[in-house]
């Protein structure tokens, strides 16, 4: 086995720059600068994935996240015209629903902290239930295998979810049919 | 020191890619050969690609610039950088700036699990083919973020268009490449993604993709082959920078430096997607005819290859120097074109012996089916109007989708039965 | 298609409703754009690329040629209608001269016809080539352009050793030529033909059953004969509207009675339609050079034309088929040697008209090949 790479250093790296990343989206004035720091956080995400020893899944958030969605974001962001939106209300003045939706948070957060570690470290030495060579042909085996296949049902009924989705804004952003 | 020895030479006796070994002193000499490599190859590419077109347009192409405008693309890139670096006023000059960058990035970042050979790899990774499509489809960021921080008509017009382009074609291309996935998992019951795997997989099963489950490896690869060129925005597909419509699309306002970053990420992209061509469906670095042409013969026959061909360029160059004008002003012109000839077959004879011979062997193979795929491009150039943007997406949609999907459909259910599919073809499986 | 009384005038001041609702955009295309051919300047409003309507804006070319012509005698004019359809300068000159000769009433003689009438054809040939070099390379075939200017050397090399000048040939005078056909005339001229037969050919295999070609042209830029003639458009855009209509066969000038020769026409009036009568002509007048170089008689080139020319009070309007269409030169005399008033009537501005019947509810892509196919020289159209 290799070193593994996985070292708490790359993960404040990733954490610090996810949570830089999350800041900029909602305080850019411009859009498109808010897109790209999003890209930037899912970029991120996608590594800390790769810590986890999950490269499929990181793959598959660059290419549908990064790749695909952020792109069609740009997209429609980039019809707009930018100087008009930097001069609309930047943020909802509902400081209750968020002051509680914040505070209902970090209390998961601590209640999680406290309930878990109980004084051990932060980060204890997991195990990694398959390797990186195994990932992707272990989440196959999840998804569709005969034996193990329990997610079956719940992967299509999720992907029939997107199609009727895709439909649904065929159908609204259509003049006519 | 003598530790640091050791590490480097541990290498040198296992048997992976230095990704897989873990040996970060390996590692990056990989990469910085594969960063020269490609500069290099970018750099034959500019030069080749006036040339060809030239000579298919019944022109000369560069002729100026040392022998046979040899020396055309290192004049060119000088021009470039001492160009006046202009950013629009009015543009956005942090995304202006970062563009080219994300560009670039991305088109360099794929050949990180490009397979060169069984170990001529920076690394193997699992997920190597998703890897690829997933970074080289970042690049488009680059692209729709330069179109717009020009904040001009044009670039917008053509960022616009090739971001939809390249999404639209991703699907077809992702389709055709899952029918690949889905052929390495014949043998061992279990697919895989790595990019050496799947030569791998193709080595085994003793003939190229492209052949396999006859006629459909074949289709999935027309699918690819023309997804892969509107994937690069290259004619006939080349509408992001359609010059009679958008002027120059994206990077209509940039200059210098910073437009030849796109003009180097463009290039690269193409090598990119043709190595992931070659990798999938034309064998990466096996060598031709390795199923019909065996036996320890035909090896050797085919390991001269590579120095044989280096020699005919070679000759190729002397031949130009004994046709070259014994004017006085063209002595430094000769002399330059010997040289360069001399150079090519020197290279050529250091490939006939043995220890190289062995080594480069894969390598060769590999680039120069990658070349194949570079002339094409060339080619449609020279022939092909522009495709409409509606007609091209019509094409992706509704023609490559349909296509790609049956064809997907189509090798799950013959790769479930191989059997009863080569009994069909009336051969006999082993 | 569209009624083109019915178009309604195209819209610019009005402002985006809100800043979502961006849709629409006004984009000016020239004049400095390399698919203008020229300095034509196009404002476009489109919605997506879907084109709601667009506006030419002329004149950045307008040099007076016409207001030029009051201050010169019939001669001296004579040099500077080449200037309007610069690749078309034989036409223009021929329309100029036999217009003259009309208000002077006297004919160029018969072997001075026959010169006259290879060397329009022959330049009717190196216009077609230049549109359809320029013509493929917009819509992005780059390599046809190469093949029609190698060939169309061919023809400015004829011109040259004619009349000394390749471009801006000012080939003929009032009552027939200047110069005597060179010695080889005939045989470089019947050189040319059987070099450029097979050329066609090779430009055909190029493009007429390209996949790409034919999707990019077919149903472009559709425009119907009964609109054709409602805008007056004339020439190649016309005849692939149906219209059977060519100046050379309908009102014979110079000696074109005398030859056989088929006009071409298409059915749908579509861009794919214009290429391919474009591309009979140019076989049709490859048809028209050979009949007169094998039957040039032998005789005087230059009628007998009074050295100072004052032509009687009057006016007239002649016009010959000029590559691009009709092209039609009114001329007023007062009785003194310079004319009261010229006006010419340019087949590529009043063809230009129709860009926009042949571009609503098309893409961007495709006002660049209607804008090709038109066939235009903002040399003419702004003259």
């Amino acid at each position: 086995m290799n070193p593994p790479v996985a070292t708490p250093f790359f993960f404040y790296l990733l954490a610090t720059t996810m949570i830089v990343g999350g800041i900029l989206v909602i305080t850019r004035k411009n859009a498109v600068h808010s897109a790209l720091a999003l890209i930037t956080t899912l970029l991120a995400q996608a590594a800390l994935y790769l810590m986890l020893y999950a490269p499929f899944v990181a793959g598959v958030q660059i290419i549908l996240y990064a790749g695909g969605i952020m792109v069609l974001f740009l997209f429609v962001i980039m019809l707009i015209s930018i100087e008009r939106a930097a001069k609309e209300r930047q943020f909802n003045k509902q400081w209750l629903v968020g002051i509680a939706a914040a505070a209902a948070l970090g209390g998961l957060f601590i209640a999680i902290y406290t309930t878990t570690t109980k004084g051990k470290t932060l980060f204890p030495e997991g195990q990694v239930s398959y390797g990186e060579s195994q990932n992707t042909q272990a989440i196959a085996a999840l998804l569709f295998d005969r034996v193990h296949g329990t997610y079956m049902f719940a992967f299509e009924i999720a992907s029939l979810l997107l199609l009727v989705a895709i439909i649904g804004a065929v159908v609204m952003a259509k003049k006519r049919i | 020191m003598h530790e640091l020895i050791d590490y480097i030479q541990s290498y040198l006796k296992s048997n992976l890619t230095p990704g897989a070994a873990g040996n970060i002193f390996w590692a990056t000499v990989y990469i910085l050969l594969v960063f020269v490599g490609l500069s290099i190859a970018v750099i034959a590419m500019n030069w080749l690609e006036r040339k060809i077109l030239a000579h298919m347009q019944v022109r000369l192409g560069p002729m100026r610039v040392g022998p046979h405008g040899l020396l055309q693309p290192i004049a060119d890139a000088i021009k470039l950088l001492l160009k006046e670096d202009i950013i629009p006023a009015e543009a956005d000059k942090f995304v202006f700036w970062i563009a080219p960058f994300i560009v670039v990035l991305a088109a360099f970042t794929v050949f990180v699990v490009v397979p060169f050979g069984p170990t001529h790899a920076i690394t193997d990774m699992n997920i190597g083919i998703l890897f690829m499509l997933g970074v080289s489809s970042l690049s488009v960021l680059g692209i729709v973020t330069a179109g717009w921080a020009s904040n001009s008509h044009y670039p917008l017009i053509g960022a616009l268009r090739s971001s939809a382009q390249m999404v639209s074609y991703e699907v077809a291309m992702g389709l055709a490449v899952v029918s690949v996935i889905m052929m390495t998992s014949l043998q061992t019951g279990t697919g895989t993604l790595s990019m050496i795997g799947i030569v791998q997989a193709q080595q085994t099963s003793g003939e190229w993709f492209i052949f396999k489950f006859f006629p459909l490896g074949l289709i999935g690869f027309f699918i690819f082959a023309i997804a892969m060129v509107a994937e690069t925005n290259r004619a006939p597909f080349d509408l992001p920078e359609a010059e009679s419509e958008l002027t120059a699309g994206f990077h209509t306002e940039y200059s210098g430096f910073r437009w030849s970053l796109f003009f180097l990420a463009e290039y690269s992209a193409m090598i990119a997607v043709s190595s992931i061509a070659v990798t999938l469906w034309l064998g990466g670095w096996l060598r031709p005819f390795p199923n019909l042409l065996h036996g320890s013969t035909w090896d050797l026959v085919f390991s001269l290859v590579p120095g044989l061909t280096f020699l005919f360029f070679a000759a190729i160059c002397f031949f130009n120097v004994v046709r070259m004008p014994k004017h006085p002003l063209f002595k430094i012109q000769t002399m330059g074109l010997a040289g360069f000839g001399a150079v090519l077959g020197l290279i050529g004879l250091v490939m006939f012996v043995p220890g190289v011979r062995d080594r480069v062997g894969d390598i060769f193979w590999f680039a120069a089916k990658v070349a194949g795929f570079m002339y094409l491009y060339i080619w449609y150039r020279g022939t092909f109007p522009r495709y409409r943007f509606d007609q091209l997406m019509k094409m992706g949609w509704k023609v490559l989708l349909p296509m790609g999907l049956a064809l997907l459909i189509l090798t799950a259910v013959v790769a479930m039965r191989a059997d009863l599919w080569d009994q069909l073809r009336g051969v006999g499986h082993p | 298609m569209t009624d083109p009384n019915t178009l309604s005038p195209l819209d610019l001041d009005t402002p985006d409703k809100t800043f979502l609702d961006s849709n629409e955009l006004v984009i000016n295309m020239g004049p400095q754009h390399p698919a203008t051919h020229g300095v034509l300047r196009v404002i476009l409003r489109l919605d997506g690329e879907k084109v709601l309507g667009l506006e030419c804006v002329i004149g950045y070319l307008h040099r007076g040629v016409e207001k030029i012509a009051e201050h010169r005698t019939y001669t001296m004019f004579n040099p500077y209608v080449d200037r309007m359809d610069y690749v078309a300068a034989v036409s223009n000159g021929l329309g100029y001269c036999e217009a003259v000769e009309k208000l002077l009433s006297v004919e160029a003689p018969p072997r001075a016809q026959y010169i006259r009438v290879i060397l329009t054809e022959l330049n009717r040939i190196a216009s077609h080539q230049l549109w359809l070099g320029t013509h493929a390379l917009d819509i992005g075939a780059i390599t046809p352009l190469f093949y029609t200017f190698r060939d169309r050397e061919e023809i400015l090399k004829i011109f040259e050793k004619y009349c000394g000048a390749r471009l801006t040939t000012h080939a003929f005078r009032i009552g027939g030529l200047q110069y005597e056909a060179y010695d080889g005339f005939e045989k470089e001229v019947k050189n040319f033909l059987t070099f450029f037969a097979p050329k066609i050919d090779e430009y055909e295999e190029l493009l007429t059953t390209n996949r790409i070609w034919l999707e990019r042209t077919k149903g472009v830029g559709k425009i119907s004969g009964k609109d054709c003639i409602a805008l007056g458009v004339t020439g190649p855009v016309l005849r692939a509207s149906g219209v059977q209509w060519d100046i050379r066969k309908a009102q014979p000038y110079a000696n074109y009675k005398n030859f056989d020769f088929k006009i071409p026409t298409g059915e749908h009036g579509d861009t794919y339609d214009r290429y391919l009568v474009r591309m009979a002509e140019m076989r049709q007048s490859c048809r028209i050079i050979e009949q007169a170089v094998a039957g040039i008689p032998e005789g005087p080139i230059m009628a007998k034309v009074p050295k100072v020319m004052k032509p009687p009070v009057g006016e007239v309007y002649h016009s010959i088929e000029a590559p691009k269409g009709e092209l039609g030169y009114f001329i007023v005399s007062d009785g003194s040697t310079q004319p009261y008033r010229i006006r010419v009537r340019p087949p590529s501005f009043v063809n230009l008209q129709a860009l926009d019947v042949m571009c609503r509810g098309q893409l961007v892509s495709d006002v660049i090949a209607v804008i090709g196919t038109l066939d235009i020289v903002l040399g003419e159209v702004d003259r």
